[in-house]
């Protein structure tokens, strides 16, 4: 009884039929999408009964230097499946990425935690503050140019 | 006549002995209610996941172990298990049934601590949460019997487990599970339908399962508000695909609720451990994987297991070097923490540290 994954194609298939342009590339296992679209994307893979990922397993964020990848795992618990969005977001400074807080409200400590440890700020997010550090800490230590 | 009331803001922790460590949380009181609850989180920050991006693939086993320091065998798998994804290899099948056996061995030395302190919590000082300890000692032994560690085992290695059980292991399981068959129905007796025990938490802070999944609660507590969701079913790893278990489910929702899901995963532990004993055959214990491990640039791998807190996973990514390019922790403990806003505003100080102990947190997991 092992759960079905959704390939980055049929996930980016039904994204962009939803919201044309929203996906940017996609993988075997993943779909990026646009930085500004998060919040609508995410709403919608929450919404839509033919996808229904109530469950929001985690929020990551990857340093690649030249940008950043943030990545949802997501999980239907009604329709036994899971999957996995992007996104890509360029730059180093004042990076910024809408906050999905509002669709999973499981995404608190997880979306504090990458502001707090890679530095890019949630917007929407009622408490955007540093969760393991205190506040006045320099950096963001999981950044791979903090040493 | 109603008394009027000033809000008042109360630290808790982060040296609070009920607080499983060094949590801290401010809450703010009017008069005996509960009108917001703010955790703060960091006191044991370690940066585990900066540590891993520095050490070799085998290495950052021994990082695991101080996760949740109470489940270490499990978070030895989880970790394992997404570095076996990443390569793409698969363990000999008796290294999985030890993994099975031990990880269900962990489990009922975790939520022996988990009902023993939750009990202790309310009041009951010392004897319960003993005659939990008595049990949770000898299985140590077991570890200790296997890998010469107690509590930071470091037992699993990617492709395997580091060595096959000693010879004399298997009595010693064997004369433990006959011993704790006794124990653990003494225990039972003892709390299980104390009458102190369900009037104090029957009723109390029920989290209903639309909540307990938006909040991405995940394990005991997600059962308890009613969810069928069992990693160890969903999606099962290692040996759990050759073992017949069931999944409790709580009705109610509340405290007591998720005290009882943990003395039912103990019975269905039991039963796993004797599938496991029953069925494990002779055979190699470890793949003949080299010492540094290289898995290809690019590559990304989620590992996830039912930790007996709940989901624990680690989503690793590889650049092709020697050591995780990311190594995020999906930590259950913190994650649960989420709902505490849920589970404590409306109620009573004097259920406050209960509920905390319900949902049973390891500060180790939560600050990482």
């Amino acid at each position: 009884m092992a759960l079905r994954a959704v390939s980055g194609e049929d996930l980016a298939a039904a994204v962009n039929q939803e919201f044309p342009g929203a996906v940017v590339d996609f993988d075997e296992v993943s779909a990026w999408v646009r930085p500004t679209r998060i919040n609508a994307v995410a709403g919608f893979l929450k919404d839509s009964p033919d996808h229904d990922f109530q469950f929001l397993n985690s929020v990551s964020a990857v340093d690649y230097v030249e940008y950043f990848d943030l990545v949802y795992h997501l999980t239907s618990l009604k329709q036994q499946s899971s999957a996995v969005f992007k996104a890509r977001i360029f730059g180093r400074d004042n990076l910024r990425a809408p906050s999905v807080y509002s669709v999973w409200r499981g995404a608190d400590f997880q979306e504090r935690e990458i502001w707090d440890l890679m530095g890019i700020h949630f917007e929407g997010h009622p408490n955007m503050k540093r969760i393991m550090l205190w506040e006045g800490f320099e950096g963001h230590p999981l950044r791979k140019d903090f040493l | 006549m109603t008394i009027r009331t000033e809000p008042m803001t109360v630290n808790v922790g982060p040296q609070h002995p009920s607080t499983h460590g060094v949590f801290r949380v401010r809450i703010t009181f009017d008069g005996e209610d509960i009108v917001e609850v703010e955790p703060v989180f960091g006191y044991l920050h370690r940066g585990t996941e900066k540590l891993a991006e520095e050490r070799n693939y085998v290495q950052v086993v021994t990082l695991t172990d101080r996760l949740d320091y109470t489940s270490s065998m499990i978070n030895n798998q989880a970790y394992c298990l997404a570095v076996e994804k990443l390569l793409g290899v698969e363990p000999p099948p008796r290294a999985k049934y030890l993994r099975t056996l031990t990880a269900e061995l962990q489990r009922i030395a975790s939520h022996l601590i988990a009902v023993g302190f939750f009990v202790q919590e309310l009041g009951a000082f010392g004897t319960p949460l003993m005659y939990g300890f008595r049990s949770r000692e000898r299985i140590l032994e077991l570890f200790e019997m296997l890998c010469g560690a107690r509590i930071t085992v470091s037992y699993m290695r990617p492709g395997g487990v580091f060595a096959d059980a000693p010879r004399d292991f298997w009595p010693a399981l064997n004369r433990f599970l006959d011993d704790f068959a006794e124990e653990f129905v003494e225990m039972e007796q003892l709390l299980l339908e104390n009458e102190i025990l369900m009037v104090r938490t029957r009723g109390v802070s029920p989290i209903p399962p639309e909540i307990a999944i938006n909040n991405s609660v995940s394990g005991p507590v997600l059962r308890a508000s009613g969810v069928n969701w069992d990693w160890r079913k969903q999606e099962p790893y290692d040996a759990y695909d050759q073992v017949e278990f069931d999944v409790p489910i709580g009705s109610n929702w509340d405290n007591y609720d998720r005290f009882w899901v943990r003395f039912q995963e103990v019975h269905q532990s039991i039963r796993i451990i004797k599938q496991c004993i029953a069925q494990i055959e002779p055979g190699p214990v470890r793949l003949d994987l080299p010492l540094v491990l290289r898995p290809e640039a690019g590559r990304e791998a989620y590992g996830r297991v039912e930790a007996s807190k709940g989901e624990l996973a680690f989503y690793l990514v590889s650049d092709g070097g020697i050591s995780p390019y990311r190594c995020k922790i999906r930590s259950p403990s913190l994650i649960n923490l989420t709902v505490i806003e849920h589970l404590l505003v409306g109620w009573k100080l004097a259920d406050m540290i209960v509920s905390l102990g319900s949902i049973d947190i390891n500060m180790g997991e939560v600050d990482r």
